[in-house]
C-alpha cells in the first residue's frame, strides 16, 4: 500500500516536471533566434533581455566552449539549428569560417568595430577583446622582475617559474600571434622553451589559482580572470597582480571574441539586428557594465574600473585573419603539448 | 595509417598511457581495499553506531567527483600529483565497492565463517579463504564500476592537473580540426575497457552463487574490537571528513565569501528540476534496458549472450563528447526531427550509463536461484507469471539500486548534456561548470550544493537497499 502510494506520487511528480520540459522544447508560435554561445554566460544573460526588449525578437542560447560548439556546428553543417555563433576567442570562429558555413556581414553593420578586429573576409566580426597578461605572485616577485617580452619566458632563468594552460582556444590564439609575428622556427623554439620551463594546467582559472596560492611565480593568462576574482572575493587574486607587456610585443596581443551569422539561418534579418545591437553603443555599454570585464571594441564605449583601460594597451599589429589555428595545433602537437 | 602511428608513437602518448594505467590500477585497488575494509568493519565487528557509519560511508556517492576535486585543490595543492589523484578519486569512488560488499556480507550465511573459525582458522585466514571468495562477485562488480568510472573521469582529473587519455581526448576536441586524433585516442581507451572486462570475467569464473538454504539467515556473531576500537573509529572518522567534510567545507566557504553568490532562486530551481527529471528518466530507461541483457547473460550463459553483455560496456569507456558528437552526426543526417530533443539525449545517457545498470542488476540476478523459477513453472505458472511473481520481487532491490546509480551519473553528466539537450535546458552540472570556469566560485557553489542535496535520495536508497538481508 505504502509502496503503491509512493509510486503514484513519484509518477505524478515526474509528469508535472516533464511536461514543462517537453513544452519548452516543443513548437513555440514565435520564431526565436538561436544563438550558439561560447562566450561566458553572464555576458549574454545581460545582453539578450535588452535586445528582446528593444526589438521584440526572442533569443535562445545553447552554451558551450568555443571549440566544442564550433566542432558541433561543423558536424551539423547545413542542417544546423543555429542562427548566430558567438565565441570567446577567434580560432573556433575561423574553423567555422573555413568550413564555409558563415554568411557575409554587411560592411556598414560592423563599421563601429575597428578594422584590425575584423577578418578581411568580412564573414564575422570581433565584439569584445581580452589582453594577454602575466599574473604574478606578489609575495614571491614584483613587477620589476617581469620580462620585457613574452618570448623571454623561454629563457633558462624562468625554469620552474611559469604556468599556463596550453589546451583550449585561448592559449592557441596567443601562440597564433607569436607565429604571425615571429615566424615558425622562432615559435617552435619558444614553445619548446616554455615547455621545459613551465608547469601546465588545464584551464586559465587553475593557472590563476596556482599563482595566487604561491604554487608558482608567474602565469600567462588573459586579464579578466584576475579582474573578475578581484571584484568578486579576492579568493584567488589577493596575493597576485597583473603585468601588461607593451611596445607591440607578442605578449601584448589582444585577442577578440567573434560573432557571425550562419549561412543556413532562416532568420538572417533578425540575426543581423542582433549583430547590430551587439556592436552599437548601447549593446557595447551593456557588455562593459556586465561581470565579464572584457574590453568593448566600439571606441565610443570604455571599460571602467580595471587595472588598465583599453586605450593604454599597446598591442602588436596582428589581423585576426592572419592567425593560423591549424599550424598552431600542428606545432603544439609536435612539441608535445597536445 | 603511417600518420596514425606517428601520432600515437610519441613520448606524449606514452606519458598519457602510463598515467592512465597507474591511476587505473592504484585507484581500483585503493577504492576496493577501503570499500571492503569499511564494509567488513560495519558488518562484522562490534563498532558502535553502525547505522551512522553505514550512512557516512555511502554518502560520498552524493558528492560528484569534480566537486570533491575542487574542494581538495582549494584546500591543498599537494593533491595535484599522482598520489593526490589516487587519493581523491578513491575517496569519491570507494562507495561503489562498499555498497555491494555490505550487501553481500549481509546475505552471506555466517555459518560458513563460523565453521572455519571452529576449525581453528584465525581472523585473517577466515577473511581471505572463506569470506572474500564468497563475496567476490560483489567486490569484483564494484571494482569494475570503479574502473569504468576512472576511465571516463574528466572533471576531477582536470582539476587535479593529472593528464590521462580521457583528458587528452577532451583537449583534442578543444583544438581546431581534430577529428582523427581524438578518435584514435578513444580507440585506445576502448582497448583498456576490453582489458578490464576480460580481467573481471577471468576472476569471476563460472561458479554459481545462489544460496538455497533452509530458513532464515542468522545475525553473525560480531568480532570484538576491544583495544583496537579507538583506532577503527578514528579511521572511519578520518575517511568521512576527507570524503565529505573537505568538499562541503570548500563549497560553504565559497558561498560565504563570494559576492557573485546572490542566489537566483528561479534559475536554481529550474536547473534542479530539469536535473531531477533527466536523472529520473535516465535511471528508469537504463534499468529497463539492462534487464533483458542481464537475464540473457545469466540464465542463458553462452558465448553470444556474454558477448552482448560485454559489448554494452565498450561505449561507456569513451568520454561523453565522443558519443555525443557521433549522435549529432548520425541524427542530423538520418533523423533530423529528433535532433536536440529529450529523446536523443536519453539515448546518449543510455549508451553512456547502461553498464552501470547492468553491473547492479547482474549482481542481484545471480543471487536468484534458478531452481525457484523452475519450481514455480512446475507448479503451473506461465513464463510471464514466473517473472512477475517470483523473479521480479527478488530482483526489485537490484533494479532500484541500478536506477539510483544511473540517476547519480546522469545528474553529474556534462558534455553530452551540453551538446544534445533541448535548447535552453540548464542542469545543475552545466551551471556549476559554466560559473566555476569563469572564476565565479561564489555563484557556482549553490549549484554544487543543490546537486549534492538532489543526490541524497538516490544515495539514501542505495544505502537502505544494501542493508536489506535476503
Amino acid at each position: 500500500m505504502k509502496n503503491r502510494l509512493l509510486r503514484a506520487g513519484l509518477g505524478v511528480a515526474a509528469a508535472t516536471l516533464v511536461l514543462p520540459l517537453l513544452t519548452a522544447c516543443g513548437g513555440d508560435d514565435e520564431p526565436t533566434l538561436v544563438i550558439y554561445n561560447a562566450q561566458h554566460e553572464p555576458l549574454l544573460k545581460a545582453l539578450a533581455p535588452e535586445f528582446t526588449k528593444e526589438t521584440g525578437i526572442e533569443v535562445e542560447l545553447r552554451n558551450g566552449k568555443d571549440l566544442e560548439l564550433s566542432n558541433q556546428i561543423v558536424q551539423e553543417g547545413k542542417a544546423s539549428p543555429a542562427d548566430i555563433f558567438l565565441t570567446e576567442n577567434s580560432p573556433g570562429m575561423s574553423q567555422v569560417e573555413a568550413a564555409g558555413l558563415l554568411d557575409k556581414l554587411p560592411a556598414d553593420l560592423v563599421a563601429p568595430i575597428p578594422e584590425q578586429y575584423r577578418p578581411r573576409s568580412g564573414l564575422w566580426t570581433g565584439f569584445v577583446a581580452r589582453s594577454t597578461v602575466l599574473v604574478y605572485n606578489t609575495d614571491q616577485t614584483d613587477e620589476a622582475a617581469m620580462p620585457a617580452s613574452l618570448l623571454d619566458l623561454a629563457k633558462p632563468e624562468w625554469k620552474g617559474k611559469i604556468a599556463f594552460s596550453p589546451t583550449g582556444a585561448d592559449f592557441q590564439a596567443i601562440v597564433a600571434a607569436v607565429l604571425d609575428l615571429e615566424g615558425e622556427a622562432a615559435t617552435k623554439a619558444w614553445l619548446e622553451g616554455i615547455k621545459a620551463n613551465g608547469k601546465v594546467y588545464d584551464g586559465n582559472n587553475l593557472v590563476l589559482e596556482a599563482v595566487n596560492s604561491g604554487e608558482i611565480e608567474v602565469g600567462i593568462v588573459y586579464h579578466y580572470y584576475w579582474e573578475r576574482d578581484h571584484k568578486e572575493s579576492g579568493d584567488v587574486s589577493d596575493h597576485s597582480s597583473q603585468y601588461y607587456f607593451s611596445n607591440g610585443d607578442p605578449g601584448a596581443f589582444v585577442s577578440v571574441s567573434g560573432a557571425g551569422i550562419l549561412k543556413s539561418s532562416d532568420m538572417k534579418t533578425e540575426a543581423r539586428k542582433f549583430i547590430e545591437f551587439l556592436v552599437n553603443e548601447k549593446g557595447q555599454q551593456i557588455l562593459a557594465d556586465s561581470y565579464a570585464l572584457e574590453y568593448p571594441l566600439n571606441p565610443a564605449v570604455q571599460l571602467e574600473g580595471v587595472q588598465k583601460p583599453f586605450s593604454e594597451l599597446q598591442p602588436p599589429a596582428v589581423n585576426v585573419s592572419d592567425l593560423d589555428a591549424k599550424k598552431v595545433v600542428d606545432l603544439m602537437t609536435e612539441v608535445g603539448f597536445l | 595509417m603511417g600518420e596514425a602511428t606517428d601520432f600515437l608513437w610519441r613520448p606524449r602518448i606514452g606519458e598519457l598511457l602510463w598515467n592512465t594505467v597507474r591511476l587505473l590500477v592504484l585507484g581500483v585497488l585503493v577504492s576496493t581495499a577501503v570499500g571492503v575494509a569499511g564494509a567488513w568493519v560495519v558488518e562484522r565487528t562490534d563498532v558502535p553506531a553502525r547505522g551512522w557509519w553505514h550512512g557516512l560511508l555511502c554518502a560520498p556517492l552524493a558528492v560528484p567527483a569534480f566537486v570533491n576535486g575542487y574542494g581538495w585543490v582549494s584546500t591543498t595543492h599537494a593533491v595535484q600529483s599522482f598520489p593526490g589523484a589516487v587519493m581523491v578519486v578513491s575517496l569519491s569512488y570507494f562507495p561503489l565497492v562498499y555498497l555491494p560488499t555490505v550487501a553481500a556480507l549481509r546475505r552471506l550465511d555466517p555459518a560458513v565463517e563460523e565453521v572455519a573459525t571452529a576449525l581453528g582458522k584465525g581472523l585473517w585466514q577466515v577473511f581471505w579463504r572463506v569470506t572474500l571468495p564468497a563475496i567476490s562477485p560483489a567486490v569484483l562488480g564494484g571494482a569494475l564500476l570503479v574502473g569504468l568510472h576512472l576511465l571516463a573521469e574528466y572533471g576531477a582529473l582536470q582539476l587535479l592537473n593529472y593528464p590521462t587519455l580521457t583528458t587528452a581526448i577532451l583537449q583534442q576536441y578543444a583544438t581546431v580540426f581534430n577529428g582523427p586524433e581524438a578518435t584514435l585516442l578513444a580507440l585506445v581507451l576502448v582497448t583498456f575497457c576490453l582489458l578490464l572486462l576480460g580481467i573481471e570475467l577471468l576472476l569471476r569464473g563460472r561458479r554459481r552463487r545462489a544460496r538455497v538454504g533452509s530458513g532464515a539467515r542468522r545475525e553473525p556473531t560480531r568480532i570484538r574490537l576491544g583495544r583496537r576500537r579507538p583506532v577503527v573509529i578514528g579511521g572511519l572518522a578520518l575517511l568521512a571528513v576527507w570524503a565529505l567534510g573537505v568538499p562541503i567545507g570548500a563549497l560553504v566557504r565559497w558561498l560565504v565569501r563570494g559576492t557573485s553568490s546572490g542566489i537566483d532562486w528561479g534559475e536554481l530551481t529550474g536547473a534542479a528540476s530539469s536535473t531531477f527529471v533527466l536523472a529520473l528518466l535516465g535511471g528508469l530507461l537504463a534499468t529497463a534496458a539492462a534487464v533483458p541483457v542481464v537475464w540473457l547473460a545469466v540464465r542463458h550463459r553462452g558465448l553470444v549472450t556474454t558477448a552482448i553483455e560485454r559489448s554494452v560496456y565498450t561505449a561507456s569507456a569513451m568520454p561523453g563528447i565522443v558519443i555525443a558528437l557521433a549522435l549529432v552526426t548520425v541524427s542530423i543526417r538520418a533523423v533530423p526531427a529528433v535532433y536536440q530533443t529529450l529523446g536523443l539525449l536519453l539515448v546518449g545517457y543510455l549508451i553512456l550509463f547502461l553498464p552501470r545498470a547492468v553491473v547492479s542488476v547482474r549482481s542481484t540476478f545471480e543471487l536468484v536461484p534458478p531452481n525457484l523459477e523452475e519450481v514455480a513453472r512446475s507448479l503451473g505458472c506461465s513464463g510471464p507469471a514466473v517473472a512477475r511473481r517470483v523473479t521480479l520481487p527478488l530482483v526489485l532491490p537490484g533494479l532500484s539500486a541500478a536506477a539510483a546509480l544511473v540517476a547519480l551519473a546522469v545528474a553529474t553528466e556534462l558534455t553530452a548534456t551540453l551538446l544534445l539537450a533541448p535548447i535552453g535546458t540548464e542542469t545543475l552540472a552545466t551551471r556549476f561548470w559554466s560559473d566555476a570556469s569563469s572564476v565565479a566560485y561564489g555563484a557556482a557553489a549553490p549549484y554544487a550544493l543543490a546537486l549534492i542535496a538532489l543526490s541524497v535520495p538516490s544515495t539514501w536508497l542505495l544505502a537502505r537497499l544494501s542493508m536489506r538481508s535476503r
